[in-house]
């Protein structure tokens, strides 16, 4: 089952494609599906930080969860460390949960309310382990609280007793508690306010530091995106449109999308926002139950030719490991 | 600057709890012109949507009550009047309308757009239900809705967020606001959604002469629209200015922390944000002396000695600050 994949690399997606279907009547059947993930593939290095970006609906999140199986992909392969974990059976695959986490969007929801912080890390802790851990399990709590910036009293608060930045604070530390190789941060920090997201975006580079973690950073915020990761893709109704280094993001992205979206977000700069010229892009994403034929975002590029509307474009690379999926470029 | 169309002096807006009293909104005072647009900005919990509701008496009363203050809106004290008066009513949606951050519960479920559009404009104009019809078409071409009559007879659950949020500014578009006030427009929706809908805010400030003000923890956002800014911490207003004034030359240790809080696009190294320490404090059992002084880093016995420091006018255009320090910080 070993594939021979570069050293350094810790993941590798080939080709991953999700599927949901659509049923109606009685009898359930099947009559279209969602193509929420469409043949994608990417790399992610050890020890570092690759930052999916997309519109709502573009199927980041359903990649990310692609990843740890917490969905069954269709089709395609995820490879950690070179051994594919799609096909692996689940008693297998259980020694290599404890290694890949998650971090989730809504700090609110991910945490059991009935639950307070020093429980909720002694199952983190214990679940899935080979060995029992005993007496060194207080100890292990507290370091945990210390590692993410929160308070060793905390550890008797109930989530609803914690602001917005503890709660994800407590659910990392949460994740932290598994010992992971690899994170996969989903919106981490778009539930919190302006700056008291910078604190935890510190605290995930720190940590990454600290615990030569990697992770694969879903986001829809650009600025953070660039900010935490060294490598981006950006994900377009289900499919990756471009891949390339994040400090390439702002001056060299090739894919009108990825343009698009740039200008798009507004800056703190003032002088360069007022001269700034600003790409509109008309109408909004299609559905992915019918989505466009061809490339997926033809109908609203404005550099769109005949052969858009037929042929979807393969990513490929434009030099410098700098990938992009368009005709046009 | 144009006509003064709505000024607030010293509103103050408290909500009585089991916990205490809340004090949202801590005197608080600033002005709108005709055709301007001002933002008004904060973090989750500051009070500056209580702020706003305060103005046409949108709170829940009780456990909401409006303390005191001056709402001047066309020569008129709109806190003279009862919450369910006459007056006031003819204020809200006619002069003074709002958008909300999430469409989908400011708009009726179980009626069609056309429906809540139709009532809203013939309960400010007295006219038959086929010319608000009418009126309803054109305020949806306004917004640059395609197929405005067929949208007419859709229900709020078929449109996306994007088009919701159009039909909510086609509602104030149809009175004819003479003031709109977007709290958090476009915090829900997708960043190139997001671009739409504010620059459809824009040319309707230019195309309908109204006023707008933008309440949002977005600096961005405000950066690029608003022509004046208010900064509030904890229920008060903690600095003031021109945009220009505001982005580039902070005064207040907030507004930089704020600033500097941003990750920022266009920048190449992997230079480390600089966040605020702590938390916002709970609004009830405010201290006495200045509300950041927990957080703040540049905090001196001055500070920790003396009340609140009130809004201060510093050098620049209509740059004012609450702070008893005074530290520049150029980010030109």
């Amino acid at each position: 089952m070993k594939a021979t994949v570069a050293n350094d690399t810790i993941l590798k997606v080939e080709n991953l494609e999700m599927l949901f279907p659509l049923t109606k009547g009685l009898l359930s059947r099947q009559y279209a599906s969602v193509r929420a993930v469409d043949n994608i593939s990417f790399e992610v290095t050890k020890g570092k930080t690759f930052g999916l970006v997309g519109e709502s609906g573009c199927g980041k999140t359903t990649t990310g969860k692609c990843i740890l199986r917490i969905l069954e992909p269709t089709a395609g392969r995820v490879l950690y460390n070179g051994v594919d974990i799609t096909k692996m059976p689940r008693k297998e695959l259980k020694q290599y949960r404890r290694e890949l986490q998650m971090i989730f969007q809504d700090p609110y929801g991910s945490l059991d309310p009935r639950q307070s912080a020093s429980s909720m890390l002694k199952e983190a802790l214990t679940i899935g382990q080979t060995k029992k851990l005993t007496g060194e399990i207080n100890d292990r709590i507290e370091e945990l609280l210390v590692l993410v910036g929160l308070n060793t009293e905390m550890k008797v608060r109930y989530p609803h007793e914690l602001s917005g930045g503890q709660r994800q604070r407590l659910g990392i530390a949460r994740a932290l508690a598994c010992d992971p190789k690899l994170i996969v941060c989903d919106e981490p920090v778009s539930a919190l306010d302006v700056s008291i997201q910078a604190q935890i975006i510190n605290l995930f580079e720190r940590l990454q530091e600290e615990l030569e973690l990697t992770y694969v950073f879903v986001a829809h915020d650009l600025a953070v995106v660039r900010h935490i990761a060294e490598r981006i893709g950006v994900m377009y109704l289900g499919h990756l449109v471009e891949v390339l280094d994040s400090s390439d993001l702002f001056q060299n992205s090739m894919h009108p999308y990825t343009k698009a979206l740039l200008s798009a977000v507004p800056t703190i700069d003032y002088y360069a926002e007022k001269s700034r010229n600003r790409i509109l892009l008309e109408g909004e994403v299609p559905s992915p139950i019918n989505a466009p034929s061809g490339c997926p975002f033809h109908p609203r590029c404005k550099y769109a030719t005949e052969q858009c509307k037929k042929q979807r474009p393969e990513l490929t690379d434009r030099g410098g490991e700098h990938m992009v999926a368009c005709h046009n470029v | 600057m144009g006509e003064r169309l709505l000024e607030v002096k010293n509103l103050r807006t408290s909500f009585f709890t089991v916990a205490g009293e809340v004090k949202a909104v801590n005197g608080i005072s600033y002005y709108l012109d005709k055709q301007e647009i001002i933002a008004i900005v904060g973090e989750s919990g500051c009070g500056k949507s209580v702020s706003q509701k305060s103005m046409v008496q949108l709170i829940q009363m009780p456990p909401g009550k409006i303390l005191g203050g001056e709402v001047l809106f066309e020569g008129k004290n709109l806190l003279d009047y009862a919450p369910t008066s006459k007056e006031i009513q003819s204020v809200r949606g006619a002069g003074i309308s709002f958008i909300f951050q999430e469409p989908m519960t400011a708009l009726n479920p179980v009626y069609t757009v056309g429906n809540q559009l139709v009532e809203v404009i013939r309960n400010h104009k007295k006219c038959s239900k086929a010319e608000a019809w009418k009126i309803g078409v054109q305020a949806l071409r306004d917004v640059a809705i395609p197929d405005p009559e067929k949208r007419m007879r859709n229900y709020p659950f078929e449109l996306s967020g994007g088009m919701r949020q159009r039909i909510l500014i086609a509602i104030c578009v149809a009175c004819n606001s003479k003031v709109i006030i977007a709290d958090e427009p476009t915090t829900a929706l997708d960043v190139t959604i997001q671009a739409q809908v504010m620059e459809l805010l824009q040319q309707i400030v230019e195309r309908k002469k109204t006023s707008l003000v933008i309440v949002t923890h977005n600096l961005g956002l405000v950066t690029r629209y608003a022509q004046r800014i208010y900064v509030m911490y904890a229920g008060r207003i903690i600095e003031s200015g021109t945009t220009e004034e505001l982005i580039t030359k902070p005064r207040h240790p907030y507004t930089k922390g704020l600033l500097n809080s941003v990750p920022k696009l266009d920048q190449t190294g992997s230079e480390k944000l600089i966040p605020i320490d702590g938390t916002p404090p709970s609004l009830v059992n405010l201290p006495d002396q200045c509300a950041f002084l927990p957080r703040c880093p540049y905090a001196c016995d001055k500070c920790r000695n003396s009340m609140f420091p009130e809004l201060r006018s510093v050098e620049g255009e209509n740059h004012f600050v609450a702070c008893h320090r005074d530290i520049v910080e150029d980010r030109t």
